[in-house]
């Protein structure tokens, strides 16, 4: 019996020849993360544990991004407490205000993850590098407190479900289409303890940031991670921002599989996931009009130059319309300053759009646009849980950016055929 | 790792909230979280619980926010082992982590009862059930998460050595 991609990573770095769906195995880690919320927690754990120092200081990073700039005196101390840990502890890739970004946005474009590592973060999106071909996935405190402290973590060995990509995906549609219409047709529990392993040559036409998208979406199904198989493009994407080589991990030809489905990209139209799960998805040509008050545009899973390249394209001569609130947020330091150079931020404010630097903000609920009592809000971020960005009787519709750019122009969920 | 206990049994998607709510969470005293548990469903579960005893739920037991206070209430109420149909995935890291045996099978927790003593033997991936008689085999832990929950979780191992 063959092993999956996942399994092949996981046994590489268990230093075992063959491991099995269900096998308990302890897994040696290359890169440990952590963000202002969940690392105060693992340093608590990490000093209980008694150990002076973490295992390797060029493998922990944390990453200043829920709550910072601070937002309040909580988010400070949390946030100073961060910043002595790593510097009393030296290390290396510590990512404070003026150099942070959001950190799965951020992580990719360092260099610090590549293809075919193995990677563990006190946050649950963390499954976003599997769009590189490495294994990555959400974990508690504790086990980022185990991780600094032995760069080790145990693990089940998930089973997979398979997507086979074939065709092109049409103008105007992307990675967040592809992922939300996955996600309506599985069920947020639908890859639950799984691993989403996406395959085919539908890849080809799937950018990176499309599929740092997607696999950012992998927890929405409950899945433990997504993986996408390396080609050429995640080859040049890691050798532009790493000195390390990626490593390929290819699914065996006999590998078990619980599913396959496959997915024709030329068929996805534009998706938008309704109140209050993931998985509640429309298209936009089968929705009634629904009147919104702002618009998020950024996050861990489109806050990048393509997305905000995408967003500024249809956006671009146009207004915000009145009444709409128009947030636009860079996940990146880098990405805001390729955003301005390439005139997008321009654009934006020229709109009537606001542009922040980088945070999670709003995504979580947290600053930067909380939503009030009944207000609907069109977003580009990954979860639309009740009151998830503000009163409990808000209302979240997930979509990509061009989706948001449109609405924003319209105040309306709108395709973005209709400002075009 | 061997135990023997009296099942208290629930259903599916026993979530954290319900195993402590969390109006609960401003402590994190295991004593008095574990005076809460269970209590929004199963108010006389305190009381009637008994050193030892095995908790049996349905499927995707533990669902819901990732909060180790959860496992944390249910094994300081004095739970040995927790047996269900599947658990969520952060709940079942959470659980082992803290040093909470825990054991997936759809067999087993469909087939046990309220009420039944169980002998578990987790080295061999046996439950045996006394009161009936039946037997049902599970996935037999390895060494490590075996170490890890007998020191009491994953900070106590690693402190005093016996995980490197
Ligand atoms: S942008 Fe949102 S989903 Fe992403 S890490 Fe921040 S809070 Fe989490």
């Amino acid at each position: 019996m063959g092993m999956t991609m996942t399994q092949k990573i996981l046994a590489a770095h268990a230093g075992l020849d063959k491991v099995e769906a269900g096998q308990l195995i302890l897994v040696n880690l290359d890169l440990v993360l952590g963000n202002d919320i969940t690392s105060p927690v693992a340093i608590k754990a990490f000093k209980n544990m008694g150990k002076e120092q973490v295992f390797d200081k060029e493998k922990i990073t944390m990453v200043m991004d829920h709550f910072a700039p601070n937002k309040d005196i909580k988010a400070a101390q949390q946030c100073m407490m961060c910043r002595d840990f790593c510097g009393g502890q030296e290390i290396t890739h510590f990512y404070d205000v003026g150099q942070m970004g959001i950190e799965h946005a951020l992580l990719p474009e360092k260099g610090l993850v590549v293809s075919g590592d193995a990677v563990i973060g006190a946050d649950s999106h963390t499954c976003t590098y599997g769009a590189l071909g490495a294994f990555s996935t959400g974990v508690g405190s504790t086990d980022m407190a185990c991780g600094m402290a032995i760069g080790k973590a145990w693990f089940k060995v998930p089973s997979a479900i398979k997507f086979e990509l074939k065709g092109k995906l049409n103008r105007y549609v992307s990675g967040k289409d592809v992922i939300l219409h996955i996600i309506g047709m599985i069920g947020v529990d639908g890859a639950l303890y799984k691993s989403m392993e996406f395959v085919g040559e539908g890849l080809a036409s799937l950018s990176m940031a499309d599929r740092l998208c997607m696999a950012n979406m992998a927890i929405e199904a409950g899945a433990k991670n997504g993986i996408f198989a390396v080609d050429d493009i995640t080859k040049n994407y890691v050798r532009a921002h790493s000195d390390r080589e990626p490593a390929v991990y290819q699914a065996d030809a006999d590998a078990v599989y619980e599913k396959t489905y496959e997915i024709d990209l030329s068929q996805i139209k534009h998706t938008v996931a309704f109140p209050h799960l993931p998985e509640n998805t429309h298209t936009t040509d089968e929705i009634e009009e629904i009147k919104i008050q702002q618009v998020v545009i950024g996050s861990c899973t489109n806050g990048r130059l393509e997305d905000l390249k995408a967003a500024a394209e249809i956006m671009q001569g146009k207004k915000v319309a009145k009444g709409v609130r128009c947030i636009v947020i860079p996940a990146t330091q880098r990405i805001y300053l390729e955003a301005m150079e390439a005139g997008y931020l321009k654009t934006f404010i020229e709109c009537g759009a606001v542009v922040s630097t980088p945070t999670c903000g709003p995504c979580l609920g947290g600053h930067m646009g909380i939503l009030a009592e009944g207000e609907k809000a069109v977003a580009t971020t990954n979860r639309n849980f009740l009151g998830r960005m503000g009163h409990v009787t808000s209302e979240i519709y997930l979509a990509s950016p061009e989706v948001a750019a449109a609405s924003a122009v319209t105040g309306k969920i709108s395709a973005p055929e209709e400002v075009l | 790792m061997k135990f023997t206990g009296k099942v208290i049994k629930y259903g599916d998607n026993i979530d954290t909230d319900v195993i402590i709510p969390a109006r609960y969470l401003n402590t994190s005293d295991h004593k008095e979280l574990a005076s809460h548990c269970m209590e929004d469903i199963d108010t006389t579960f305190v009381s009637r619980v008994q050193p030892g005893d095995i908790m049996v739920g349905g499927w995707n037991f533990g669902c819901g926010s990732s909060r180790e206070h959860a496992p944390i209430a249910i094994k300081a109420s004095g739970i040995s082992l927790v047996i269900a149909k599947s658990f969520a995935r952060i709940f079942y890291r959470n659980s082992i982590n803290i040093g909470l045996a825990i054991v997936e099978s759809e067999q087993a927790a469909e087939a046990i009862q309220e009420g039944d003593t169980i002998t578990a033997d987790l080295d061999n991936g046996i439950l045996h059930n006394e009161t009936t008689g039946e037997e049902y085999q599970v996935e037999p832990f390895p060494a490590f998460i075996q170490t890890i929950i007998e020191n009491g979780g994953l900070v106590e191992s690693i402190k005093n050595g016996s995980i490197k």
